[in-house]
C-alpha cells in the first residue's frame, strides 16, 4: 500500500520517509550538495559581517581614545552572560543534530526547543541592555547626547555597535525560527538517520551567528 | 565516447511544450525555463537600457543645449537619463545576462545534470531580480512624476552626495540590495551545482570552458556581492539619520563607502566579462574545428582573474583621496589582471591558427569580440597607470573604454551565445543572411560610437556633462567625435533591434534545427533539440575531454 511505503519504523518510532528529489541521483549527492550550498552562505555572511568589522577597524584607528571611552560604559557582565548562553546554545544544538542521527525523535525535539529557549534569553538580556542605552540617550541620530562631551565622535562607535549587534539580533532571531521550524517537523517525526538536512544546515547557522557573538562580545565590551 | 552518439526517441514532447499555461511557466523549477524568463528579461532591459543610451547620444548629438530645456529641469533630466542607462544595463542586463540566462540554460546540460543543484532557490532569485527590477524602475519614474526628486546619483551611489539628495535613495538602494540577492543566489546555486553534480567521468579539467568562467564568476558573486549588500544597508541607515558611518560633517568617512562599494563593484566588472570569456571560449573551439589551444591555461586563468579581481578596487579611486602609495599598489595589481586576460585571448588566437574556420554568426561576433575586447583591454592600462589617468580621469577616454569592455566584450559575446545556442534552445534556426548583416551592423556602429569617444577624452570631454560649447580650441573635435559618435549610436542600436527580430522571428518561423548545426562536442549538443525537461533522456557519463576536434577523434 502506498501509505505504507511511506512510513519508514524505526524502533518505537515512525517516521515519513524521503525520497530523494528528482534532479539527485542519490541521497548523499543530496546531502552533500544541501550542505556545501550552507557553507557558501555562510561565507556570504561573513562577508556581510566583514563589511562591518573592516569598518569597525577603520574607525577605531581613528578615534582609538573615543573607543577606548565608550567602551568603559558598556556593561561586560551582561555580554558575557549572553556569550554563555550563546555557547551553550550552540551545545544543545549540536545535540540536536546528534538526536536526529540516532533517529531519537524525542531528545532531538527537546534540544531543539531548549536551543530556542536560550535564543530567547539572549534577546531578552539585549533588550535590557538596549533599553538602558535609549534611556540614556546615546542611540545614534538626531537626539544623540552622550555626557564625555569632548569624544567628539562617540555617535560613530555607537552607530556600529547598534548596527552590528542589531544585524546580529536579525540573524538570532532568523536562526530561532528555523529552529522552531526543525522542531515542528521533528515531532512530526520528518527527520531520522537517513534524512536530516534540515537540522544540520540550520545548525551550521547557528553556530555561525554564534560565532559572530564570540567577535562582537570583545569589540565592544572587552577591548577598552 | 560513451554519449555522443545516441539517437533520441522524436517523442516531439520538449521542455517548451511539456506543460502549457502561463502558471505552470511562472512557477517552473525547469532551470531552462527560468534561463528563458531571464533571457526575455534581459533581452527586454537591454532594448530599455539602450533607448536611454540613445537619448542622451541625441542630446550630446550637437553642441549647445540640444533637445532638453536648458533649465535646472533638463540637467536633472540628464542626469536622470545616464542613471537610467547605468543602473539598468550594469544591473539588469550586463550582470545577469550571460550567466542567470544562458549560463542557467547551460550549466546544467553542460554538466550532463538534471537541473541546478537547488531549483527553487533558482527561482526565487529570478523573482528577486524583478522585484528588484520593479523597484528600481519605480523609484525612477516616481522622480518623472512627482512623487519625490529625481534619482541622480548614479548606479554609483556615492556619499555625500547620495545622502542630501532629494531623490529616491532608498528605494534605489534598496532595490540594489535585492538584485544583490538575486546575484547571490544565482552564483551560490552554480558554484554547489559545478561542485557536486557534474556527471560521472566528468573532472575538473573535463569542464567546458564555459562553466569554469561561469564558476569563477559565482564565486565572486557569493563573495562580493555581500560586501556590497551590508555597504547599502549602511547607506540607507545612514540616510535615515540612525547612524553616522560616512558623513564626513559627522566625523564619518566617504572614502570609505568607496572602498566598500568598489571591493563589491571591481569585482562586478569580471561578473560581467568573465562569462562572456567562457562563451567566446565555446565558439571559438567549436567553429574553427579544433580543440581549444590552451585548455588548461584558460581554465586556471579564470579562477586567476576571480583571485585577482578582489584586490584591484583602489584604481577606481586614484583621484579621491586615497594615498599615492595605496594608488601604486592598486595600479600594479591592476597590470597584473592583464596577465591571465592577454593569456586567454592568445590562447583564442591560437586556437583559430589552422583551424578549419566557419564564418557563421556565432563565430562573427566571437571575432568582433577579440577585436573589441583586446582594445578596450589595452585602452585600459592607461587608465591603470597614474600619471596618465589624472588626465584621463572622467573625461569620454574613461567613458569609450568601459563601452568597449562592456559592450564590446559581455554584449557582442552575449549576442555570439544568443545565436550560437539559439538553435539549441528553441530547436530553430535563424535567418543566418540576416544576422550576419546584423553583427556587421553593430561592428561598425559600435566602432563609429565609441572610438569616436576615445578622441573625445584625448581633447578633454568630461563625462556626464549634459552640453557644450565648441568656441574654443578644441571645439571642432567636441563637434564632430560627438556627431559621429551619436550617429554610431543609432546605427547600434538598429543593428541590435534587428537582430532580436530576427532571433525571434526564428522561433516562429525558423526552419527545424539539428541537434548539433555547428558540430560542437560538449554535452548540451548530445541533448535533444529543444531537449526534454530532464535534458536526457539516458543517464549521461563522459570519458573524454570536452573538445574533441580533428584527426585523433574520429569525428569530423
Amino acid at each position: 500500500m502506498a501509505t505504507e511505503k511511506q512510513i519508514t519504523k524505526i524502533g518505537n518510532d515512525f517516521f515519513k520517509t524521503r525520497f530523494v528529489a528528482h534532479h539527485f541521483a542519490t541521497a548523499d549527492q543530496e546531502f552533500d550538495a544541501c550542505k556545501f550550498g550552507m557553507w557558501m552562505f555562510l561565507l556570504t555572511e561573513i562577508m556581510l559581517f566583514g563589511g562591518l568589522f573592516v569598518a569597525w577597524v577603520v574607525y577605531r584607528l581613528w578615534y582609538p581614545e573615543t573607543f577606548k571611552h565608550c567602551a568603559t560604559i558598556m556593561d561586560w557582565k551582561l555580554g558575557l552572560v549572553n556569550t554563555c548562553i550563546l555557547i551553550v546554545s550552540s551545545l544543545t544544538m549540536s545535540l540536536a543534530i546528534r538526536a536526529v542521527k540516532m533517529s531519537d525523535k524525542k531528545t532531538a525535539v527537546k534540544m531543539l526547543l531548549a536551543t530556542v529557549l536560550c535564543g530567547a534569553g539572549f534577546l531578552i538580556v539585549k533588550y535590557f541592555e538596549y533599553a538602558h542605552k535609549f534611556h540614556l540617550g546615546i542611540f545614534p541620530g538626531e537626539n544623540f547626547s552622550f555626557d564625555g562631551a569632548h569624544y567628539s565622535n562617540a555617535h560613530i562607535f555607537f552607530s556600529l555597535y547598534f548596527v552590528m549587534t542589531a544585524t546580529h539580533v536579525l540573524h538570532v532571531i532568523i536562526g530561532m525560527t528555523a529552529i522552531l521550524w526543525c522542531s515542528y517537523r521533528a515531532s512530526r517525526g520528518h527527520f531520522y538517520k537517513d534524512y536530516y538536512t534540515p537540522v544540520e544546515l540550520t545548525g551550521m547557522y547557528w553556530h555561525l551567528v554564534e560565532l559572530i557573538w564570540i567577535f562582537l562580545f570583545p569589540m565592544f565590551y572587552l577591548i577598552k | 565516447m560513451s554519449t555522443h552518439d545516441t539517437h533520441h526517441a522524436d517523442t516531439g514532447v520538449n521542455y517548451l511544450n511539456a506543460s502549457k499555461g502561463i502558471g505552470n511557466w511562472l512557477l517552473t523549477l525547469d532551470h531552462k525555463r527560468i534561463g528563458l524568463m531571464y533571457l526575455w528579461s534581459v533581452m527586454f532591459f537591454l532594448l530599455v537600457g539602450g533607448t536611454f543610451a540613445l537619448l542622451i547620444r541625441l542630446q550630446l548629438a550637437f553642441p549647445g543645449h540640444g533637445f532638453l530645456p536648458q533649465t535646472a529641469e533638463g540637467k536633472n533630466m540628464y542626469n536622470e537619463f545616464f542613471t537610467l542607462h547605468g543602473v539598468i544595463m550594469v544591473f539588469l542586463v550586463i550582470i545577469p545576462g550571460i550567466p542567470a540566462a544562458l549560463g542557467n540554460f547551460f550549466l546544467p546540460l553542460q554538466l550532463g545534470a538534471k537541473d541546478v543543484a537547488f531549483p527553487k532557490l533558482n527561482l526565487a532569485s529570478f523573482y528577486l531580480y524583478w522585484i528588484g527590477a520593479i523597484m528600481a524602475i519605480v523609484a525612477i519614474l516616481g522622480g518623472n512624476l512627482g512623487w519625490w526628486g529625481r534619482l541622480d546619483t548614479g548606479w554609483t551611489f556615492y556619499t555625500s552626495y547620495s545622502l542630501t539628495t532629494s531623490g529616491p535613495v532608498i528605494l534605489a538602494v534598496s532595490a540594489a540590495f535585492i538584485l544583490g540577492f538575486s546575484s547571490i543566489f544565482t552564483g551560490l546555486n552554480f558554484v554547489a551545482t559545478i561542485h557536486k553534480m557534474r556527471c560521472p567521468g566528468m573532472g575538473w579539467y573535463r569542464m567546458p570552458l564555459f562553466l569554469w568562467a561561469v564558476y569563477a564568476t559565482a564565486i565572486i558573486q557569493v563573495l562580493a556581492t555581500p560586501v556590497l549588500g551590508i555597504t547599502l544597508l549602511l547607506l540607507i541607515m545612514e540616510r535615515c539619520d540612525i547612524i553616522h558611518i560616512f558623513n564626513p560633517a559627522k566625523g564619518g568617512d566617504p572614502i570609505l563607502f568607496q572602498h566598500f562599494f568598489w571591493f563589491y563593484s571591481h569585482p562586478a566588472v569580471y561578473i560581467m566579462i568573465l562569462p562572456g570569456m567562457g562563451v567566446i571560449s565555446e565558439i571559438i573551439s567549436a567553429q574553427s574545428k579544433k580543440v581549444i589551444f590552451g585548455y588548461k591555461a584558460i581554465a586556471n586563468s579564470s579562477i586567476a582573474i576571480a583571485v585577482i579581481s578582489f584586490v584591484v578596487w583602489g584604481h577606481h579611486m586614484f583621484m579621491s583621496g586615497q594615498t599615492t602609495y595605496a594608488g601604486a599598489v592598486f595600479s600594479f595589481l591592476t597590470f597584473a589582471v592583464a596577465i591571465p586576460t592577454a593569456i586567454k585571448v592568445c590562447n583564442w588566437v591560437a586556437t583559430l591558427y589552422q583551424g578549419s574556420i566557419s564564418l557563421d554568426t556565432p563565430m562573427l561576433y566571437a571575432l568582433s569580440f577579440l577585436f573589441l575586447f583586446t582594445i578596450g583591454g589595452l585602452t585600459g592600462i592607461p587608465l591603470a597607470t597614474l600619471s596618465t589617468d589624472i588626465v584621463f580621469h572622467d573625461t569620454y577616454y574613461v567613458v569609450a573604454h568601459f563601452h568597449y569592455v562592456m559592450f564590446g566584450g559581455t554584449i557582442i559575446a552575449f549576442f555570439a551565445g544568443l545565436h550560437y545556442w539559439w538553435p539549441k534552445m528553441f530547436g530553430r534556426m535563424y535567418n543566418e543572411f540576416i544576422a550576419k548583416c546584423c553583427c556587421l551592423t553593430i561592428f561598425v556602429g559600435f566602432n563609429l560610437c565609441f572610438f569616436t569617444q576615445f578622441f573625445l577624452g584625448f581633447a578633454g570631454f568630461p563625462r556626464r556633462y549634459y552640453s557644450y560649447g565648441v568656441d574654443h580650441e578644441l571645439g571642432d573635435v567636441w563637434r564632430t567625435m560627438s556627431g559621429f559618435s551619436s550617429i554610431g549610436a543609432m546605427i547600434l542600436g538598429f543593428g541590435v533591434l534587428v537582430s532580436f527580430v530576427n532571433l525571434i522571428v526564428a522561433v516562429y518561423t525558423g526552419k527545424k534545427a539539428s541537434d548539433n548545426p555547428w558540430g560542437g562536442t560538449t554535452l548540451e549538443w548530445t541533448a535533444a533539440t529543444p531537449p526534454p525537461t530532464l535534458n536526457f533522456d539516458h543517464d549521461v557519463s563522459i570519458d573524454r575531454d570536452p573538445y574533441i576536434y580533428g584527426k585523433n577523434t574520429g569525428h569530423h
